[in-house]
C-alpha cells in the first residue's frame, strides 16, 4: 500500500516533469523563450492590484470576523489605557500600511513595461525626502512621549494601601502566597526547600508564621495590587493577558507589577456570557516541558467576599506544624532576604 | 594580500606570497583549465565558487528548517491529532501517536537557530557578499582567498556539529533559539540542555569564527580592492549594504561569543555568571549571585544588529532589482545610504527592546523604547524611496523583481508593527505571543528570504552562466507571497488575544482557546508555502543543468559583473579590470542611446545625455 503511494507519487513527479520540459522546448521552438517581455508582464502587471484588492479585502473580513476573539476583555485600570494606545497605534500603523501598500501595488501595476516608452530620470528630490524623513519623526515622536508617560506610570511605584501578595514560578506550576494578619512576607531562603516546605520560608523570620499559601490567587476589586514575582528554578513569564499584565520570573532576582482589578469574576461572567469563565495566569517565557500547561486560576472578589477568604485561609505553618518542628536556627543570614531589599525596585543591571 | 588567482592549487604559502599580481597572470588563465576537481570544487578559493558552497548549504538547511516548522505547525494545527505517521521521521519522539513536549520544543529552537544562523545569516550573507563583492567593486577576488575558504569550512564545520545534535537521544537543544539561562545551562531543567546544548554552543563559537573571517574579508575587499574610478559615492547600494552588514557582524558576534564562553563556564566549570539562588531537580544548587538578565543583555547585543545582518544584504539586492527593472536610478541613492548607516549605528543600541519586560529598571525600558522608534525613520525613508523608484518607471517583472515588491510589501507590513512592540508600554502585553511571532518572521524572515529568493533569480547567470525558468519563478512567487501573508497576518490575531510563544499545545487555557480553526488554518497555510519552495528547489537544480543559456548582460544592468564572461572566469576579468566613470544607476537618462549606461562608460562618450555637471567629467 505504502509502496504503491510512493510509486503512484514518483509517477506524478516524473509526469510534471516532462510537462515542464515540454513547455520549455515548445517554449524554444516558438521563439517566445527569447522575448524578454511577452505577455507575462501584462498579466504578473495585473495580478498586483488584484492582489492587493483581493488580499485587503480579506484583511478586513478576517480582521472583523475575528475581532471579538482577538481583543480579549480588560478588567485592569492601567489595561484600559493600554489598549486605547494600543488601537491607536494601530490606526496609525493601519494609515501608514493603507498608503504605502496601495501605491507600491498601483505603481507596481502602473508603471508595467510599455514598448517605445522610456522611464522618467529622477535620482532624487530633496523636498519631498525632507518632508517624508520628517512626518514619520513628528509621528514617532508622538508615539513614544505617550508611551513613555503610561510606561512611568505603570511601572512606578505601587501605592501604599496596595493587597501584597508573591507569585513563584517553578517547574511546572505556579505558587501564591499572602503575608497574613501581619501584611508582611516572611523572608525565604532557597537552600530551606524540600518537599514540604516548597517555599523555602525561613522561620526564624517571624514575618513569615502567619503567610498563607492558596492553591489559587485571589485578588480585591477596586484595589491596587502589588505582585511580587519570584522563579525557583528557570526564568518563567508571570502573564495574566486580562489585566495586561506581565513580568518575568527570574531566579534569584524579584521582580514586581502592579495593577487595579476592575470586574470581579462575576461580573465578566456575565459580561462575556461565560458561566465559566476564569481569569488565568499563564507562563509566557519557555521554561521546559510543561511550559504550555502552566496555569493558575485568578479570581476577582468584591471586598467583601475577599475579606471573606482571607478570613477562611489557614496559615502554612498551621497546616505543616512538621516544619516548624524540623526549625534550626540558621547561622548564616537568609541570603534572600539581602536581596529581597537591595531589588526593590527591580533594579538589577 | 590577494591569493594567487589564477591557481588556487598552489600551496597557500606560495599564494600568499605572490600578492595582488593578478594583472600579470592574465595571460595563465587559459592554461589551468586541468585544475584538481578537489581545488575547484571543494577547497576553492574562488568567491564565485565559495558563494555557490554558502548557497547550497543554505538551501539544504532551510530545507531542514522549514521541514521543522512544518512539523510543528502540525501539532499546533492538530493538537488532538494521531501522530504515529511520523514514527518512521522521528522515531521515539512520537509516542503512542503523542509528539514528545520536549521535542516540540527542540523543533522550535532548533529551526530559529537554523533559519537565522545558517539560512539567513551564512546563506545570505556569504552567498551574494561573496559572489557581489568582488564583481561589483572590480576586484579580480576577495582580499584573502584562503580565509575567504577557511571561513566556508569554518561554518561547514558548525554545520556538522549542528546537524549531529538533532540524533542526540537527549535531543538538540531545546530552550529557544536565544537559550536563555538558567534553562539552558541546567541538563536538569531540560534534557535538550544536555549533550544538545554543549554542541549548539561548540557549534556557534565555530560559527561566529567563519562569520568574523567572512566579515573582515568583505570589509577589507572593499575598502583596498575597488577598481579605479570607484568611489564610495559609485558603488552600487549592494556592496554598502553587505559592508555595513559585515561591519555589524565584526562588532556584534564577539559579543555572542562571550555570552557563549561563560554560559560554557557556568554549564561545565561551576562558574555563576548566569545562576543564582536556584532549586531544581529536589536539589539546592550552590551557585549564588549571577544574573540570567546579564545573559540576555549580551545575547541581544548580538541579537539585535543580528536581525539587521538578515535584512540588510535583502536591502542592498532590492534596490539593486527594482533600479534595474524600474528601468530607472534608485530613488535618493544618498539617502539610501545614509538611511542603512542610521540603522546600523541604531541597531547597536535598541538591544533591550527585547527585554522590557524582564525586571530591568524602568528608566532603562523607557530610554530603549525612543531609541527604537527612532529606528522607523530611516526605514521610512527606504521604504518610501523604494516606492518612488517605481513611480514613472518602465517595470519589467522577472521573478527577481517580483520577489522584490513582494520584499517592500512584506517589510512595511511587518517593519510597521514593529512600532507597536517597541513601546514598551504595548509590549506589557504582547511580550512572548504570537504577535512578536508573526512581526518578525514578516519583517526580518520573510523579507530576508524574499530578498534571497531575489538575489538567486537575479544572480543566477552570474552564478551558473545560464538563466532560471522564469515561468516556474512566477508561480514561485505568486504561491510563496500569498501563502506568507495566508501564514503571518492571522497570526496577529492569536498574538493580540495573548497567545503565548513555544506552546506545545493552547488547550489548556479557556483564554486562548477559541483559536482552534485559526491554528489550523495558519498551518494548512504554512505547509502548502513550504511545499511551494520545492518549485523553486526544482527550477533552481533543473536550471543548473538544462537552463537557458545567459547572455552576457541579460537584464541590461549597469553594474560590473554584468561586464564579465558568460562562463565565470578566475581573475573575472579576462583582461584588464574595466575602470569605473560613473555611478551605478544611469538608467533611461534623457538623451542616451539606450536605457541604461554601464559604469564603465566615460562621461566623454555620451555628451548627449550628460547632465550639465558631468559635461567636465572624462
Amino acid at each position: 500500500m505504502k509502496l504503491a503511494l510512493l510509486l503512484a507519487g514518483i509517477l506524478v513527479l516524473v509526469v510534471l516533469g516532462l510537462l515542464f520540459r515540454l513547455q520549455v522546448l515548445t517554449a524554444i521552438f516558438s521563439g517566445s523563450s527569447k522575448r524578454p517581455i511577452g505577455v507575462s508582464n501584462k498579466v504578473n502587471a495585473l495580478l498586483m492590484p488584484v492582489f492587493l484588492v483581493l488580499g485587503g479585502g480579506a484583511f478586513v473580513w478576517s480582521f472583523l470576523a475575528y475581532y471579538k476573539d482577538t481583543v480579549i476583555p480588560v478588567a485592569s485600570v492601567h489595561g484600559v489605557k493600554l489598549d486605547s494606545m494600543f488601537w491607536l497605534s494601530m490606526g496609525i500603523i493601519m494609515i501608514a500600511l493603507v498608503i504605502t501598500q496601495i501605491l507600491l501595488f498601483v505603481y507596481a501595476y502602473k508603471y508595467q513595461h510599455q514598448e517605445g516608452k522610456r522611464a522618467y530620470f529622477f535620482p532624487h528630490n530633496n523636498k519631498v525626502e525632507i518632508i517624508w524623513t520628517t512626518i514619520p519623526a513628528v509621528v514617532m515622536a508622538i508615539l513614544i512621549f505617550n508611551g513613555w508617560k503610561q510606561w512611568a506610570d505603570i511601572t512606578g511605584p505601587a501605592p501604599k494601601d496596595s493587597v501584597v501578595l508573591e507569585v513563584m514560578g517553578k517547574q511546572f506550576n505556579w505558587m501564591v502566597r499572602y503575608p497574613g494578619a501581619d501584611a508582611q512576607l516572611g523572608n525565604l531562603n532557597y537552600r530551606l526547600i524540600d518537599a514540604t516546605n516548597e517555599w523555602g520560608f525561613d522561620f526564624n523570620d517571624k514575618h513569615g508564621l502567619d503567610d498563607f499559601t492558596p492553591r489559587e490567587i485571589h485578588l480585591p476589586k477596586g484595589r491596587p495590587v502589588l505582585v511580587r514575582i519570584r522563579a525557583r528554578d528557570v526564568i518563567h513569564g508571570m502573564y495574566m493577558p486580562h489585566f495586561r499584565a506581565q513580568m518575568y520570573a527570574v531566579p534569584g532576582m524579584p521582580t514586581q507589577f502592579w495593577f487595579t482589578p476592575t470586574k470581579t469574576t462575576e461580573e465578566m461572567r456575565t459580561e462575556t456570557g461565560n458561566a465559566n469563565f476564569n481569569y488565568e495566569l499563564a507562563c509566557s517565557q519557555i521554561c521546559g516541558r510543561g511550559h504550555f500547561a502552566m496555569k493558575m486560576a485568578v479570581i476577582v472578589d468584591d471586598e467583601t467576599d475577599y475579606a471573606a477568604w482571607v478570613a477562611q485561609q489557614k496559615s502554612f505553618t498551621s497546616e505543616h506544624p512538621e516544619v516548624m518542628a524540623n526549625l534550626k536556627p540558621t547561622v548564616e543570614p537568609a541570603v534572600t532576604q539581602a536581596q529581597t531589599t537591595a531589588t526593590k525596585q527591580a533594579a538589577a543591571l | 594580500m590577494a591569493a594567487d588567482l589564477t591557481n588556487p592549487g598552489v600551496p597557500v604559502e606560495v599564494a600568499l606570497g605572490h600578492g595582488h599580481e593578478a594583472h600579470a597572470h592574465d595571460e595563465h588563465d587559459h592554461e589551468h583549465h586541468d585544475e584538481h576537481w578537489l581545488f575547484k570544487y571543494v577547497f576553492s578559493q574562488d568567491h564565485k565558487m565559495i558563494a555557490k558552497q554558502f548557497l547550497i548549504s543554505g538551501m539544504l538547511w532551510a530545507i531542514i528548517g522549514g521541514t521543522l516548522s512544518s512539523l510543528f505547525r502540525i501539532q499546533l494545527g492538530w493538537p488532538k491529532a494521531e501522530l504515529s505517521w511520523l514514527e518512521p521521521l522521528l522515531g521515539g519522539w512520537v509516542s503512542g501517536g503523542k509528539l514528545d513536549p520536549e521535542f516540540y520544543l527542540a523543533m522550535v529552537t532548533m529551526h530559529g537557530t537554523i533559519m537565522v544562523f545558517f539560512v539567513l545569516t551564512a546563506g545570505l550573507s556569504g552567498t551574494f557578499s561573496n559572489l557581489l563583492i568582488p564583481l561589483q567593486i572590480g576586484a579580480r577576488d576577495m582580499a584573502s582567498g584562503f580565509m575567504n575558504m577557511l571561513s566556508y569550512w569554518f561554518f561547514f564545520l558548525s554545520s556538522i556539529l549542528m546537524f549531529t545534535s538533532l540524533f542526540l537521544s537527549t535531543g538538540p537543544a531545546s530552550a529557544g533559539w536565544t537559550i536563555y539561562p538558567p534553562l539552558s545551562a541546567l541538563p536538569q531543567a531540560m534534557p535538550g540542555s544536555g549533550a544538545g546544548m554543549t554542541l549548539w554552543l561548540c557549534s556557534m563559537a565555530i560559527f561566529i569564527v567563519s562569520s568574523l573571517l567572512g566579515s573582515l574579508n568583505y570589509v577589507t575587499t572593499v575598502i583596498n580592492l575597488r577598481t579605479q574610478g570607484m568611489s564610495m559615492t559609485k558603488l552600487p547600494l549592494t556592496i554598502w549594504a553587505f559592508t555595513l552588514t559585515a561591519v555589524l557582524g565584526i562588532l556584534s558576534f564577539p559579543v555572542l561569543l562571550s555570552a557563549a564562553l561563560l554560559l560554557i563556564f557556568d554549564r561545565s566549570f561551576g562558574t555563576s555568571f548566569f545562576l543564582s539562588d536556584i532549586y531544581i531537580g529536589g536539589q539546592a544548587l550552590s551557585n549564588t549571585g549571577g544574573s540570567p538578565i546579564l545573559f540576555q543583555h549580551l545575547f541581544w547585543f548580538l541579537g539585535h544588529p543580528e536581525v539587521y545582518i538578515v535584512i540588510l544584504p535583502g536591502f542592498g539586492m532590492v534596490s539593486e532589482i527594482i533600479a534595474t527593472n524600474s528601468r530607472k536610478p534608485i530613488f535618493g541613492y544618498r539617502a539610501m545610504i545614509g538611511s542603512m548607516l542610521g540603522i546600523s549605528l541604531l541597531s547597536f543600541i535598541v538591544w533591550a527592546h527585547h527585554m522590557f519586560i524582564t525586571g530591568m529598571n524602568p528608566f532603562l525600558g523607557s530610554v530603549f523604547m525612543f531609541l527604537t522608534l527612532i529606528i522607523a525613520v530611516p526605514s521610512a525613508v527606504k521604504v518610501f524611496n523604494w516606492i518612488a523608484t517605481l513611480w514613472r518607471g518602465n517595470i519589467r517583472f522577472t521573478a527577481a523583481m517580483l520577489f522584490s515588491i513582494g520584499f517592500v510589501s512584506l517589510f512595511i507590513s511587518g517593519g510597521l508593527t514593529g512600532i507597536i512592540l517597541g513601546n514598551a508600554t504595548l509590549d506589557i502585553q504582547l511580550h512572548d505571543t504570537y504577535f512578536v511571532v508573526a512581526h518578525f518572521h514578516l519583517v526580518m524572515g520573510s523579507s530576508a528570504f524574499f530578498g534571497m529568493f531575489a538575489g538567486v533569480y537575479h544572480w543566477f547567470p552570474k552564478m551558473f552562466g545560464r538563466m532560471m525558468d522564469e515561468k516556474l519563478g512566477y508561480i514561485h512567487f505568486w504561491l510563496s507571497f500569498l501563502g506568507v501573508y495566508l501564514v503571518f497576518l492571522p497570526m496577529h490575531y492569536v498574538g493580540i488575544a495573548g497567545f503565548p510563544r513555544r506552546y506545545y499545545a493552547w488547550t489548556g487555557f479557556d483564554t486562548f482557546s477559541s483559536f482552534a480553526d485559526l491554528n489550523m488554518f495558519i498551518s494548512v497555510a504554512a505547509i502548502i508555502s513550504f511545499i511551494a519552495q520545492f518549485v523553486f528547489l526544482f527550477n533552481f537544480v533543473y536550471s543548473i543543468f538544462r537552463g537557458r543559456r545567459a547572455t552576457q548582460n541579460p537584464w541590461n544592468g549597469t553594474t560590473l559583473e554584468w561586464t564579465t564572461p558568460v562562463e565565470g572566469i578566475h581573475g573575472n576579468w579576462p583582461g584588464a579590470i574595466p575602470t569605473v566613470y560613473r555611478w551605478p544607476y544611469d538608467y533611461s537618462k534623457p538623451g542616451a542611446v539606450e536605457d541604461f549606461i554601464p559604469q564603465t562608460v566615460p562621461f566623454s562618450e555620451t555628451t548627449s545625455s550628460n547632465l550639465p555637471h558631468e559635461q567636465e567629467y572624462e
